[in-house]
């Protein structure tokens, strides 16, 4: 196992460490500070410290229970939805505290995106499922509407496999294609931020491929956090990682630090899969 | 082997033999019993249908549908019995499954379990089951009485009163299969409340929302009590200003008459309300079969 995650990360952080040679440091584009969080009067975050580089990716692990999903539904104010939940802290974006009551949830959530675990294409066709959320902040003409559902379902690399059948139920794509379309969707919008809950955890390898590399692709543009619980996928896809346990924020560091050397004790005991 | 051992064995293995000799006796007894009901109940329902077409079906003529209801002996129809009854279902459908459809919206995205939506719920649930005759009387003291009059309107709004709560329930049970998920999705686009009510979520449940109205209006159709007090009946075509008619009240004033052609007018309107509504639970169930 430890040297199967020694051998990914080999793979994964050779172009991690070529990065900063070819492009300029990262601006920090969100800024977590002092967060906590509570499912009532449950602690489930405590005292997050966390910046989110412009136009990287950023993977959260740690084992179930941690609070990594947990923190991602908080970067989009998802935990609005339910009564009972609420952040403390400050979440900034360019200066602004995202979870101040003032903040435009709906305005929020088209420049801060989210891609969920389970596929969850709308009961419409393949091109209204884009076309959806467009509508929802923009007015497109018709052919602009074309143009930009073409535009995002190429970015998510389905643009190919659907052309002939925009018009056909989205419901008869494979998981693989149906988890390709959500991230359409999102980039449809043209979010600057995209969340992604365990993208990949209901996806069988080959389409995991695919989207890790759609991730890859989709940096150069957009500011990425992914939560994952496959240690290799953080390894390939991220270039900073943070490891989580029981609602803290271990450690955080670069991808290649993180798992060939770790500063906490916890995280390479995760990493190396002695616990977890 | 020792011998007691083997004798012990052999008593174990009779003992068991004997219990599920007994077993199969009370199984056997049991199916029977279970068919015998089934029996008795189909046996009735088959019995109904047959008195239903064997003197229904003798006066299934075409004059049943053009010609309007005549004093007896003078050749009378169906006719505006027909046109009343399609027409007071219709409105009574139309006006009651949009207010149906808003309070089981409300009650299965908005209320969760507050006391205000528990209340709802209740209420909606007594209403479902009150006696119809109890909508008739109340529409007679808020709309018949002061108006000064029977009407169609009348007879249209007790039957909407009852569409509500067969509407409320269907519309709540439908939207809560639709996953969490599914409105998350919209929502984490950025989509509003309502937008993914309307766009996402009664899309998702548009089968089962139509059942649901399918079901109401089958089961308004063929309701005479709440009538008797509100739109009465009429001997001819009416307006909905006035007292319409209705093909269970015509069964109602005509079966019990002393007339054979009246009593062969009723058999044939309880064989075409029959029919009518077999066609609309057909209906239902074919959108039941696409979810």
């Amino acid at each position: 196992m430890s040297q199967a995650v020694e051998q990914a990360v080999d793979q994964g952080s050779a172009p991690a460490s070529a990065r900063p040679a070819t492009r300029p440091p990262a601006q920090c584009k969100l800024s977590i500070r002092r967060l906590d969080f509570f499912y009532g009067a449950n602690r489930a975050l405590k005292g997050i410290d966390l910046d989110l580089p412009e136009r990287q990716v950023t993977g959260m692990i740690g084992p179930s229970g941690c609070g990594k999903s947990t923190l991602l539904r908080v970067l989009n104010r998802m935990y609005d939805l339910y009564p009972g939940q609420r952040a403390e802290g400050e979440v900034l974006m360019e200066g602004m505290n995202i979870l101040a009551s003032t903040v435009d949830l709906n305005a929020l959530r088209s420049r801060i995106g989210m891609v969920f675990q389970k596929p969850t294409p709308f009961p419409m066709s393949i091109f209204d499922n884009i076309a959806f959320g467009v509508k929802l902040h923009e007015r497109l003409s018709r052919a602009e509407m074309a143009e930009r559902v073409e535009w995002s379902l190429t970015r998510a690399a389905l643009w190919g496999e659907v052309r002939d059948r925009l018009a056909s139920p989205a419901s008869g794509l494979s998981g693989g294609q149906q988890q390709r379309l959500c991230i359409a969707r999102t980039i449809a919008t043209r979010p600057e931020i995209i969340l992604l809950d365990e993208p990949t955890s209901a996806l069988d390898p080959i389409s995991t491929l695919k989207i890790e590399e759609l991730i890859d692709e989709l940096k150069r543009d957009f500011t990425i956090a992914i939560v994952t619980h496959n240690m290799q996928q953080a390894a390939r896809c991220a270039d900073q990682v943070a490891f989580f346990y029981l609602g803290e924020l271990v450690e955080v560091g670069q991808a290649g630090d993180i798992f060939t050397n770790p500063k906490q004790k916890r995280t390479q005991e995760y990493v190396t899969g002695r616990f977890g | 082997m020792d011998a007691t051992l083997q004798a012990a064995g052999a008593g174990h293995l009779r003992t068991a033999t004997a219990l599920r000799r007994r077993r199969r006796r009370t199984d056997r007894m049991a199916r029977l019993l279970a068919w015998l009901a089934t029996l008795v109940a189909l046996a009735f329902l088959a019995s109904i249908l047959v008195t239903l077409l064997y003197l229904g079906v003798p006066g299934l003529k075409p004059a049943v549908f053009t010609t309007v209801t005549k004093a007896p002996g003078s050749g009378g129809g169906l006719a505006n019995a027909i046109v009343g009854s399609l027409v007071q279902t219709g409105l009574g459908t139309l006006v009651g499954t949009p207010i149906g459809i808003m309070v089981g919206t409300y009650l299965a995205e908005y209320a969760g379990t507050s006391a205000l939506g528990n209340a709802v719920r209740f209420v909606s649930d007594i209403l479902l089951s009150a006696p119809s005759i109890l909508i008739g009387l109340f529409i007679y003291q808020v709309l018949v009485s002061p108006l000064g009059g029977f009407s169609g309107w009348a007879g249209a709004a007790a039957l909407a009163i009852l569409v509500i709560p067969i509407v409320v329930r269907t519309t709540e049970d439908m939207l809560r299969l639709i996953p969490i998920s599914l409105r998350e999705a919209s929502i984490a686009l950025g989509a509003p409340r309502w937008r993914t009510i309307v766009f996402i979520c009664y899309r998702a449940a548009l089968d089962g929302l139509l059942t649901g109205v399918l079901l109401a209006m089958a089961r308004v159709a063929g309701e005479t009590a709440p009538l008797l007090f509100t739109s009465l009946g009429n001997s001819d075509y009416s307006g909905l200003g006035s007292a319409m008619s209705s093909v269970p009240v015509t069964i109602y004033q005509y079966a019990a008459s002393a007339f054979d052609d009246w009593v062969q007018l009723a058999w044939t309107g309880a064989l075409l309300i029959t029919l009518g509504v077999l066609a609309i639970n057909v209906a239902a169930r074919f959108f039941i079969r696409r979810r």
